[in-house]
Order: C-alpha cells, then structure tokens, then sequence
C-alpha cells in the first residue's frame, strides 16, 4: 500500500465535487452565527463532532469491507434532512465516477450496481480508501477532515476571511479530528460483532434545520 | 444489535434508584386492555379513560429525579392491534445526585402488527450539574403506528445546562429508519456552537411513523420564523415516516412548533387531527 494514496484520496485537488458544498456554513453566515474565525472554530468542531463523527464511523465501517447496502442503509437513517440525504448521495456519485478511474476494482463497481441513484459520501469513500489500499482509520481521518476542510474553504468565499486565517482554525483542529477518527475506527472495529447499530449516530439539530432552510433560498453560492 | 454507546455504568451507590415501570397493552377483539401495568421507583402508572379508541395511560413522577447514579428502565410494549398513548403528568427533571454518576433513563417502546403507540411526555429538562443518559429504542412492526415526542430543556430558567446525552433509535422490522444521538452540556466540544444549538436551549422532535404514509407524503415543510428564536422543519426520512426537528428559546414555544409539525404531519396522512399532550 502506498501513503500517498492518501494523499491524493484527501487533497483538494481530487476531483469529488465538494468544492461546490459548504457543509453548512452558508446558511450560518447568513444568520450571522458565524462571521469570524472564532466562530467558524466553533461551527467547525461541533459540526467534526456530530455529523462528522457519524460519517467518518461508516467511512471506516465501508473501509474494514462491511457490506456498503447495510452501511447506506444506516447512513439513511442518520441523516433525516432530505437536503442532506440528496447531498450525500449526489457527492457519492461524484466521488464514485473518480474513484473508478483512479483505482479501478470490482467493489466500486458492484457499489455503481447495487445504488445507480448513489451511495451515502461516507460509504463510496470508504470502499474507495480500501480500494486505494488504505485502512479503516486512513478512511476515518478523510472523511472527519473534510467536515472541517469544507467549510473553513467555503467561509473564505462567504466572508472573505484571510486564507491563512481559515488554514489556522484547520491547524488548531488537527487534535480533534484526530480524536474522532480515532473514535470512529474503533466503533467500526465493533461492527463485525455487534451490527451497524453500533456505529455512531451523533447528530446536530441545526444542521438539519437549517440545511432544509438553505435548500429552499431561491439564490445561493453553494448547493449545500 | 446493540443500541447502547455509552459506557457501561458501574453499579450504582446504594443511595441510587434502581427501578424499571412496565406497561403492556394488548387487543381483546374488541377493544385494548392493559394487562400489565407496573410502577416502579419514581414511577406511578395512572389508568387513564380510554378516548378515540385509544387505551391512555399517565405517567406519575412520585418523586424527584432522576438523580446522578439511578438506573431508570420504562419498558412499554403494544400487542397487535392494540392501541395505546402514554403521557407525563410533569416534566422529568435530571438533577445532579449523592455521586458523581450519570443517571440513566431508558425507554424500550415495542409495537406490534396493527398496533398504534402514541408516546406524548413532558419534556426532560437538564439542570446544572446534572449527568444523564437516555436512551430510547423503539422497535415496530412493519405495520405499526406511531406518534412520538421527544423535548429536551437545556437549563432552568438562566441557570445552565447539565450533562445531556440522548440516543433515539428506531427499528422497522429489523431495519433502521431512525438512528440520532446527541450531547449537550459543558462536556461536550462546541454543544453551544452555531453547529449544534447555538444560543437555543429547547429542542425537540416529534417522529409519526405510519405505513400508509408514502415516500414523499409531505415535501419539507419549514416552522417558525428561519431567523426567529424558534425555529424547525418537518421532514419525509428515506422510510414511512415524518419527523420535525425544532430549536427554541423557550418551552412554550418549542410545543408550539412541534403542535404545528402534529397538525400537519395528521393531515398529510388523512387522519383527523387530535388534542396534543
């Protein structure tokens, strides 16, 4: 196995379509809870802790080679936004079409065939880690990173805050995406034994709400 | 399946409540009976006057709590066909105990073939330096009928919140339709961000579950003000069912959003509208 799998599965240059996405963000910029970087901290590490913790716990389920139709099938029901569910399955199939090209394998093919509509974000990206020849934890840390990295990027567009400031709250919460994919592998690690009910379902009432909010603007710079 | 994340507990201090209530509701042919109908530790079960076809029963709290180191247990269980609504007398108040212990509070709600449960508390509402646990897995059949609130009060009035955990899990058959845990209260990272729950301290959900219910009964509907003090939206899951998630300032006001998500959610699936609470 190569690291720099890694490397190109978690740069921003893999071409997955999240630039388009904003975790969030945008509609929190709009009701002015967050308008600096202290509070893009505070909006990032709760929603690493919630949404994230649940994503990078099937990234890592998805990864260790638990059957994909069962994990989006928990995906569902943690995700009770259909804003959310759309946008989960419509970055899936984008993730989906570059994973094929980069590591092209028989699992990311079945998982084209088994969900032509798309898989949950979390569960096509763990497929693709392993098909990458990473592990459950490399799959974890991808997918906890990116509920900060998506928003801390969008917040540049959103507010115009200064590029090296977005990167420092990124830096200062390099620990606690740390902390939850460790936490996430280790729920993946139970799943063999005790089902997906085991893996985390942290979720985050403002999320939800303010997801479906966001969806019904009629003008937006980003689709999520 | 497990449902449980949370640590095992110790045993509790022997000053801590152990206690589990049991009801269960059973179809005779003609009309719902209740068989079972235990109280236990703080709970008092009270036999209500059977309305809309529904046998009711009203849950009693008999003293305070829970405290930091009970072990509370509900279990309610509708046979099939039986139709059964549960509701609080008060508010259940977590309060901080002798220990440093949690408190655990879990429900374990089954409904049968046919069966309808409606689960109607009062809310539970987390003071300061209080720990508790709270699970609630509900199991249905295929074929039942469901109608659940769930309300959580981050504080008294200025004071802050305790240590609030909640897990809502709820199977179909044997598959997941609803699986949501949250935490709130000074542990837990960024509880109070604009993420999570900002500057709200009321938040709840009301989920009505009912086969006949299509995959997209209702688009999202949005409640409240989206720049007010409460706010929410009720939402079709990927399964038969409709769930609205609000945040508020204050009780009241979260019962509003969530009586208006009931209405709706009644009149999306061609069901007379009634009473709440």
């Amino acid at each position: 196995m190569s690291r720099t799998a890694l490397l190109v599965l978690a740069g921003g240059r893999f071409p997955a379509g999240d630039h388009a996405h904003s975790g969030g963000v945008e509609a929190a910029v709009a009701a002015r809870a967050v308008h600096d970087s202290a509070t893009l901290y505070a909006f990032c590490r709760g929603r690493l802790h919630t949404a994230g913790l649940t994503a990078a716990a099937l990234a890592a389920a998805a990864a260790a080679g638990h059957d994909p139709l069962v994990l989006d099938e928990a995906a569902d029901a943690r995700t009770p936004a259909p804003a959310l569910r759309a946008t989960a399955r419509k970055l899936g199939r984008q993730l989906l079409r570059a994973a094929r090209a980069a590591w092209p394998c028989e699992a990311l093919e079945r998982l084209a065939r088994d969900l032509p509509g798309g898989a949950h974000q979390p569960v096509v990206l763990g497929v693709a880690a392993h098909a990458a020849g990473l592990t459950a934890s490399d799959a974890a840390h991808v997918a906890a990173f990116g509920h900060v990295a998506g928003p801390a990027t969008a917040a540049v567009r959103l507010l115009g805050l200064d590029p090296f400031d977005a990167t420092a709250v990124l830096a200062r919460l390099c620990d606690d995406v740390d902390a939850v994919a460790h936490q996430a592998a280790d729920a993946a690690g139970r799943v063999a034994g005790e089902g997906a009910g085991v893996l985390p379902a942290a979720s985050s009432p403002l999320l939800d709400i303010t997801a479906e909010q966001h969806a019904a603007w009629p003008m937006r710079l980003f689709a999520s | 399946m497990s449902t449980l994340t949370e640590d095992v507990a110790p045993l509790p201090d022997a000053s801590s409540v152990v206690a589990t209530a049991r009801v269960r509701a059973e179809h005779n042919g003609r009309t719902t009976t209740l068989p079972l109908l235990s109280g236990d530790g703080p709970f008092h079960l009270q036999r209500l006057r059977p309305r809309g076809g529904l046998a009711r029963v009203d849950v009693i709290g008999a003293m305070s709590g829970p405290l930091g180191g009970d072990r509370l247990a509900l279990h309610a269980e509708v046979g099939p066909s039986a139709c059964l609504r549960i509701t609080s007398a008060a508010s259940t108040i977590a309060l901080r105990g002798p220990t440093d212990d949690n408190a655990t509070y879990d429900l374990r709600l089954t409904v049968g073939d046919d069966a309808t449960l409606h689960w109607l508390p009062q809310p539970l509402i987390s003071t300061a330096g209080s720990s508790l646990r709270q699970t609630c897995a509900v199991g249905l059949s295929p074929t039942a009928r469901l109608v659940l609130r769930d309300e959580q009060i981050l504080g008294r009035t200025r004071e802050t919140s305790g240590d609030l955990t909640t897990r809502l899990t709820v199977l179909r058959g044997d598959r997941p339709l609803l699986d949501q845990h949250t935490s709130y209260g000074g542990p837990h990272p960024a509880w109070d961000g604009p993420a999570v729950m900002g500057s709200h301290r009321a938040c709840g959900q009301l989920l009505v579950v009912d086969p006949s219910l299509g995959r997209a009964a209702l688009p999202p509907v949005l409640l409240g003000d989206p720049d007010g003090p409460a706010r929410g939206v009720l939402v079709p899951l990927a399964g038969p069912a409709l769930l609205a998630t609000a945040v508020a300032d204050t009780a009241t006001r979260l019962r509003r959003l969530l009586d208006e998500a009931l209405d709706r959610a009644l009149t999306a699936k061609g069901t007379l509208p009634f009473g709440p609470g």
